[in-house]
């Protein structure tokens, strides 16, 4: 086995300077008849070139993105990542490091994470950010559990903006963990009353811009309805690049931004690995989870960086801990913070732009095929579309002809007929002139 | 002969001497130091050439962005410099031996790696449609199989994405299933022994459960006799590592299963040990109810500075039918990707969703990677050899270190306590510090938690005999240092790293968790 440097003259020797005469013996606390002495049936061992060939042949059955017009977002979105950041992130030292437990030979990856922080609280708008949580989702749903803390109330309220799955992982966690939750109807146009659900045992109200189904929300009203009744604005961002356009949720007045940083260096691959920002105000980092990088000095006087406020954390303060969150999402972390220090400020405001635009021209072209109705008077690089007859079929339909068209609506809420016309469709810098006229003239043949 | 050209280029370095020469600058050889890049960026540098965007009527509302980004850009080659120069600050598997125990730190094949960027996994969205993405579903199914087939269980949740995830889906799958049963309001308790790492009580009191603590015996097992008496109506289950966090497998854990099984609880085991045993044990035969299984750990999908991880949870056949949602159901022959709720058929309760779209597809590439290269018969070895390794850096240290367990084969670590370091002055985080200067990353330090000054040795599978011996030989010389009454360059080390020893007293008495312009 390629992986394995022992061979079997060391094997033995090694057995014989343990002094036991076999490898079973090593395992005598086993209870008996526990050690597996059937084979259990599955492939021996394989070579590079086998291997290859399986998985090859799986990929295969997969429709790439990359290959097809492609107009699917929903939370996850094909941006195209500079050569350079896959490159980085697969150098040894970054790739098969572990968690910086030990500072003094970490640094690089103590820095990179002092950047991230720094970079997510300027694209934010916020005063402090983690080291990245798993992902969007879950970023989320500490965001609630840490407002549940810090307003000493029990119930969120949740935006129909949100993402189904979002609301999902959020009502899964509400329910398990003693809390309750407020999920406000899915809401495909803009308009909802959200302020109205907002009083003295709310927590905290969670809403996502632009909306699952892509309006922009004014965050400043309801930030201040929030804070009228001492409840705190958990504000949601799928689509990290809109934040290159848009005013940011902590100039419009959130106290905690939560957002999947997918978007910026990490590729699709089927929704993981991601990785989730968490950013509040200084005020809140006690009750912050996840990891925390510092600046300090070293016993010379240098600058250096550690991991800190670790009283927050399950290894120090056990079931005390703000969260049970251990190994997250640093690679990945790493892949964001790179394509950001790429874009710089300049960069990223001209890749938004461009991401708008195509989806401004995508809303037009669309809106040009009969029985086509596009919900959003708002939005950033995605909208909802609504089709005279199933979406599902539709969609079904593109793909025939060669068109991954969006996300229907009722795959994410299939128990809500009135959401089953309806497709959520984006583009972003890749999303080019021809691809936007093909999916409109596919659009007008399968209606 | 030399030509010309070199004669005058002398060729054999003049001899040392034994004062340092101070650099002129902070770099020092091929080790630079690097600013940070809101130092060296400028905000309207980029390193992304990118078209003009089309001119259009915007449609932001009014709610364009107002305030600065303040982002810095770099250009490509800054940017290349700045991470290679920041990478080489880092210790990594690939550079030499890793033994943080606990935490696995195997070998990472970049086959993984290329298999996981193959368009065909990597440029697919969890989204587009399911008749676009079989092969994704078929893998999943196939790595599904092997780690349920391996483990001996019956049902396996792959969506959470660490351990510490696992775990609370695992403890969730069993909430639920006390639920069902009218039990959750009267099973508020957890058990885990003192040892268990942070995130078990952590995940419970998510939960809302309270935790009591089983002391370990002298052995550092848990007695079944300790279990049993604080079994009662009120606990809902057990959380117990196998192999536990003191590297030693629970000899008397079907005793503890059953008698957790007949008060009524369930047994979650924490996997993150499953490098000891896995293709040697299958703990469905142990009586487990519900285990995650850390793909970062065991499978070999790359740590990565601190992730991503990936923690299927495998269920047992009470379990099974409350499995989150998404799960694949095998339908004709074929699997099929199920990811709502209201598509559960009759025996199908999911208790609801660990996170956005389908979980860790790119760590489950390399896993099913890591096990076909291996194949059952790798998989065994590979954990045969994780044990033989680390009883191999045991019996080469246990006469100069101390055992806190007495002289016991252990399983793929080996933990000694500070007994051997204490009468000299020095402590095991000077010891740790110590072996940095040796080229060494040192072990897992004060865990677990029951043992005093705990020095966790993890060596796994990956390790020649080579390397062992000149691990052992460097552990040995450490001691003998210590012993000798060299406390004084222990307290000082390391002194060859990038950094000497940090301020974190510093760091948390006035945090700066970001960078700020000067004012
Ligand atoms: C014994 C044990 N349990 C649980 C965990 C948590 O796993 P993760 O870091 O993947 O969340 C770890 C690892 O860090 C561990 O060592």
């Amino acid at each position: 086995m390629r992986y394995l440097p022992q061979t079997d003259a060391d094997r033995s020797a090694m057995l014989a300077r343990i002094g036991v005469p076999d490898i079973d013996a090593l395992f005598a606390d086993v209870p008996k008849g526990k050690l597996v002495t059937d084979p259990h049936g599955l492939p021996r061992g394989q070579g590079e070139i086998s291997v290859e060939r399986h998985m090859n042949r799986l990929a295969a059955k997969n429709v790439a993105a990359g290959s097809v017009p492609f107009f699917v977002g929903a939370g996850a979105y094909r941006h195209h990542v500079p050569a350079s950041v896959d490159h980085l992130i697969q150098r040894s030292e970054f790739l098969t490091s572990y968690t910086p437990y030990q500072p003094e030979i970490s640094q690089g990856t103590l820095q990179t994470l002092f950047e991230f922080q720094t970079q997510v609280a300027l694209l934010t708008g916020m005063e402090v950010a983690n080291g990245g949580m798993y992902d969007g989702s879950t970023a989320t749903a500490e965001a609630i559990l840490m407002a549940r803390r810090l307003t000493g109330r029990a119930k969120a309220v949740l935006s129909g903006g949100l993402h189904p799955h979002y609301r999902d992982v959020a009502e899964t966690i509400s329910r398990m963990s003693g809390g309750t939750h407020e999920a406000m109807p899915p809401a495909p146009t803009a308009e909802e009353d959200i302020l109205s659900r907002i009083d003295d045992q709310t927590a905290c109200v969670v809403v996502q811009t632009p909306t699952f189904y892509g309006h922009l929300v004014d965050l400043r009203p309801i930030a201040e309805a929030c804070h009228a009744k001492g409840a705190l604005l958990v504000a949601v961002v799928t689509e990290v690049v809109s934040l290159g356009a848009i005013e940011s949720p902590g100039a419009q007045g959130a106290d905690i931004v939560a957002a999947e940083g997918q978007s910026f260096g990490n590729p699709l691959t089927f929704g993981g690995p991601y990785v989730g920002l968490l950013a509040t105000r200084d005020k809140f980092i006690r009750q912050l989870p996840g990891r925390l990088t510092g600046e300090t000095v070293d016993a010379a006087g240098e600058r250096g960086f550690v991991l800190t406020l670790s009283t927050r954390e399950q290894h120090i303060r056990r079931e005390k801990a703000t969260s049970n969150i251990c190994t997250s999402s640093g690679l990945c972390a790493l892949a964001f913070s790179i394509h950001l220090t790429l874009l710089g400020s300049a960069g990223l405001a001209k890749l938004a732009a461009i991401n708008h635009a195509n989806a401004v021209r995508l809303a037009e072209v669309l809106a040009t095929v009969k029985g086509i109705r596009v919900l959003n008077d708002t939005f950033f690089n995605e909208f909802t579309i609504r089709v005279p007859g199933n979406a599902a079929e539709i969609v079904e339909k593109l793909t025939q002809r060669g068109i991954l068209g969006g996300v229907p609506v009722s795959r994410l809420e299939p128990d809500r007929p009135d959401l089953a016309d309806l497709i959520v469709v984006a583009a972003t810098e890749l999303t080019t002139a021809d691809d936007r006229s093909m999916f409109a003239a596919a659009l007008a043949e399968v209606l | 002969m030399l030509n010309t050209a070199e004669r005058s280029r002398p060729t054999q370095p003049a001899p040392i001497s034994a004062d340092d020469v101070e650099a002129v600058g902070k770099a020092r050889g091929i080790r630079n130091e690097e600013p940070l890049i809101f130092e060296v960026g400028r905000a309207e540098v980029s390193g992304v050439d990118l078209p003009e965007p089309e001119t259009v009527t915007s449609r932001l509302g009014g709610l364009e962005r107002k305030t600065e980004l303040g982002l810095p850009g770099l250009s490509e080659p800054e940017a290349l410099r700045h991470y290679v120069r920041l990478s080489k600050q880092n210790y990594a598997i690939d550079i030499n031996t890793y033994p943080l125990g606990s935490c696995t730190m195997k070998h990472n094949a970049r086959l993984n790696e290329k298999m996981a960027r193959l368009p065909g996994f990597g440029d697919i969205h969890p989204l587009q449609p399911l008749s676009t993405v079989q092969g994704a579903v078929d893998l999943m199914q196939e790595l599904s199989h092997w780690l349920m087939t391996l483990t001996g269980m019956e049902a396996i949740a792959l969506s959470p994405k660490a351990g510490a995830h696992g775990e609370l889906c695992g403890m969730m799958a069993i909430k639920t299933a006390l639920a069902a049963r009218g039990e959750d309001a009267t099973r508020t308790t957890v058990l885990a022994p003192q040892s268990a790492h942070g995130t078990n009580p952590a995940t419970a009191a998510v939960l809302g459960y309270r935790i009591e603590s089983i002391p370990a015996r002298a052995d550092g097992t848990v007695d079944p006799e300790v279990v049993k008496a604080k079994l009662g109506p009120h606990v809902a289950a057990i959380m117990l590592t196998n192999p536990n966090t003191c590297g030693l497998f629970e000899p008397d854990i079907i005793a503890i299963a059953d008698a957790v099984h007949a008060a009524g609880a369930f047994f979650y085991c924490d996997g993150a040990n499953l490098n000891a045993i896995l293709g040697k044990v299958r703990p469905g035969e142990l009586g487990v109810d519900a285990m995650h299984i850390n793909l970062h750990k065991t499978l070999s999908t790359p740590h990565g500075g601190g992730g991503p991880g990936s923690g299927p949870v495998v269920l047992s056949a009470t379990l099974a039918p409350y499995a989150p949602v998404p799960f694949i159901r095998m339908e004709n022959g074929a699997p099929v990707l199920i990811e709502e709720s209201v598509h559960a058929l009759e025996g199908e309760q999911p208790f609801g969703r660990m996170t956005a779209f389908h979980g860790q597809m790119g760590m489950y590439v390399r896993a099913l990677a890591y096990l076909l290269s291996h194949g059952e018969d790798g998989v065994k070895s590979a954990s045969e050899t994780a044990v033989l390794n680390a009883n191999y850096v045991r019996v080469g240290l246990r006469d100069v270190m101390t055992q806190p367990f007495g002289d016991r084969i252990c399983m793929h670590e080996a933990l000694f306590d500070d007994r051997f370091l204490e009468p000299h002055g020095v402590t095991t985080l000077d010891f740790a510090k110590a072996m940095i200067d040796e080229g060494y990353h040192p072990m897992t330090m004060y865990f677990p938690l029951v043992v005093h000054g705990a020095l966790l040795i993890e060596p796994t599978e990956s390790e020649s005999k080579e390397s062992l011996d000149q691990f052992i030989e460097t552990m040995r010389g450490l001691a003998a240092r210590a012993k000798a009454g060299d406390a004084a360059s222990f307290k000082t080390a390391p002194h060859f790293a990038p950094r000497r020893r940090l301020d974190e007293t510093r760091a948390a008495r006035q945090p700066r968790l970001r960078w700020r312009p000067a004012t």
